[in-house]
C-alpha cells in the first residue's frame, strides 16, 4: 500500500513517496524515507517486501558509488544506472529467492542536460517515462497525470500537479499513509522539498 | 647465476628484475611494428605485415588489426596467438558492460581489464606472460578519441602518436620530430606512412606488407564512429599520394 510516485518536467524529476511504514494491520512509523540517494544525480524510490527493499536499495547504492570509486569519481548516467538496476532485479527474478522489489529511478543527466523518470518493477521491466507510479498508487494518479501532465513545465507546475495527486490519495485510499516526501532531482543534485 | 631466476615469471632477480616479463618484452620488439597516431578527427593505426608469401590465402581479414567493439580498434605486436586470446576477452568485457549498463564501455576501463589480466601473469606463477603488445584506438563520450598501448608487464599509458614493435624507438623520435597538435586524419595518415616507409626493413613499401585502420566520426549521423580497415586499393593509393616512393628513387638516383 506504500505509495510511490515520479513526475519529470523540464529541467528536474520529482519523486514523492508515503511516509507510513506498515507492517500488517499496524503503521509502525510514520516519517519512513523509502528513498536512497544512489550518486549525486539519480535518486532511487522503493516499494515491495518489506526488508528485500533496502536490502536491495543499498545494494545497487553501494555498487553505484563503487563504480564513481573507482572511476575518479565520474558518474554513471541516469540511464546507466537504470540499466544496471534492471539488469539485478532480471537476474534476480531468474534465482531461487528473488527480490521482491518495485522501484523509481529519478535521475537527471549532466552530459546532456535532460532529467529523466525510470519506472523498474520485480519481474525486470524498465521504461522511461515523463510520469509514472507502482502499486496502488497508480490506479488513483494515473487518469489524473494523463489529464494534467503537461510538456515544458517547470517544478512548481509539477509541485501543484503532485500536490492534487496527494489530494486525490487522502481522498480516495482507504487507509492513511501518512503524507509524502517529496524530493526533486535537478543539475544542482537532490534536495528534499517536505 | 642468472639462470636461477629466469625459469619462474614470479622470481625477482636480486637485481629486482623479472626476466620472462622482459623477454617478453623483448619478443615484441623484434615483431612488426605497429605505429598509432591521434587526430582531431581521429585516430589512425597502421602496422607492418611480418608474413607475406604469393601462397598465402588472403580471407580478407586483417592480421594484425582487430574490431573490439562498435568504438575501439586495436593492433597487436608480437604473439598473435597470445594476442586473440587476449583480444577475445576484451571483446567479452565490453558486451558484458554493454548488457549491464546500455552503454558503450569507457576505452580506458576495458583497456585496464585487459591489463589486469596481463599483469596476473606476471605474479601468480607458473605460467608464461602474454608475449604482446597493443595498440588501442578508441572512442567514447567522456575524453572522445584516445590512443592506448599496453605491454606484458600489464603496464599501459595514453599517447598522441606511439609505436611498438621493431624500430620502435627508431619511429618514436620520427613521431616526435613531425607530430603536431591539431594534424588532420588525413594528415595523420600521410604520417604514419612516412614513419613506417623509413622504419621498415624493406626497400618498397606496398599494401602487401602494411594494414592500415582509422577511427573517426560519421559526417552523416552525429556520435557515430566509423572503423575502417583498409584494403589493399587504398592502401596503395595514400601510398601514391603521400609520394614516399618517390622520394626513395630520387634518392637513389
Amino acid at each position: 500500500m506504500d505509495i510511490i510516485l515520479g513526475i519529470r518536467v523540464s529541467d528536474a524529476t520529482l519523486i514523492a513517496t508515503s511516509k507510513a511504514a506498515t507492517r500488517s494491520i499496524s503503521i509502525l512509523k510514520d516519517d519512513d524515507d523509502k528513498t536512497r540517494e544512489l550518486n549525486k544525480h539519480n535518486l532511487i524510490a522503493f516499494t515491495g517486501e518489506s526488508g528485500d527493499t533496502t536490502q536491495f536499495a543499498e545494494y545497487v547504492q553501494a555498487n553505484i558509488q563503487l563504480y564513481s570509486m573507482r572511476e575518479n569519481d565520474i558518474e554513471l548516467s541516469p540511464k546507466a544506472t537504470a540499466s544496471f538496476i534492471r539488469n539485478q532485479l532480471a537476474t534476480s527474478i531468474r534465482s531461487r529467492k528473488p527480490y521482491q522489489v518495485n522501484c523509481l529511478i529519478g535521475g537527471y543527466d549532466t552530459k546532456t542536460g535532460k532529467p529523466s523518470l525510470n519506472w523498474i518493477d520485480y519481474l525486470g521491466t524498465q521504461v522511461e517515462l515523463p510520469y509514472g507510479a507502482h502499486g496502488y498508487a497508480a490506479f488513483y494518479t494515473t487518469s489524473l497525470l494523463d489529464k494534467h501532465y503537461r510538456e515544458k513545465m517547470s517544478i512548481d507546475d509539477g509541485l501543484k500537479l503532485m500536490d492534487m495527486c496527494i489530494d486525490e490519495l487522502n481522498k480516495r485510499m482507504p487507509i492513511d499513509f501518512k503524507g509524502v516526501y517529496i524530493k526533486v532531482v535537478d543539475k544542482d543534485g537532490i534536495r528534499l522539498i517536505k | 647465476m642468472s639462470r636461477r631466476y629466469d625459469s619462474r615469471t614470479t622470481i625477482f632477480s636480486p637485481e629486482g628484475r623479472l626476466y620472462q616479463v622482459e623477454y617478453a618484452q623483448e619478443a615484441i620488439s623484434m615483431a612488426g611494428t605497429a605505429i598509432g597516431i591521434l587526430s582531431t578527427e581521429g585516430v589512425v593505426l597502421a602496422c607492418e605485415k611480418k608474413v607475406t608469401s604469393k601462397l598465402l590465402d588472403d580471407d580478407g581479414s586483417a592480421e594484425k588489426l582487430y574490431i573490439i567493439n562498435d568504438q575501439m580498434l586495436c593492433a597487436v605486436a608480437g604473439m598473435t596467438a597470445d594476442a586473440s586470446i587476449l583480444v577475445n576477452n576484451a571483446r567479452v568485457a565490453a558486451q558484458r558492460y554493454l548488457k549491464t549498463y546500455n552503454e558503450q564501455i569507457p576505452c580506458e576501463m576495458l583497456i585496464n581489464k585487459v591489463c589486469d589480466i596481463k599483469q596476473g601473469y606476471t605474479q601468480h606463477g607458473g605460467l608464461r606472460p602474454f608475449g604482446v603488445s597493443f595498440l588501442y584506438a578508441g572512442y567514447d563520450d567522456r575524453y572522445q578519441f584516445q590512443l592506448f598501448t599496453s605491454n606484458p608487464s600489464g603496464n599501459y599509458s595514453g599517447w598522441k602518436a606511439t609505436s611498438i614493435g621493431a624500430n620502435n624507438s627508431a619511429a618514436q623520435t620520427l613521431l616526435k620530430k613531425d607530430y603536431k597538435d591539431e594534424i588532420s586524419l588525413k594528415e595523420a595518415c600521410e604520417l604514419a606512412i612516412k614513419v613506417l616507409s623509413k622504419t621498415m626493413d624493406a626497400s618498397n613499401i606496398n599494401s602487401e606488407k602494411l594494414e592500415f585502420a582509422t577511427l573517426s566520426l560519421s559526417s552523416k549521423e552525429e556520435g557515430k564512429i566509423i572503423q575502417k580497415i583498409w584494403n589493399d586499393k587504398e592502401i596503395d593509393l595514400l601510398i601514391k599520394t603521400t609520394g614516399v616512393l618517390n622520394d626513395k628513387s630520387t634518392g637513389d638516383e
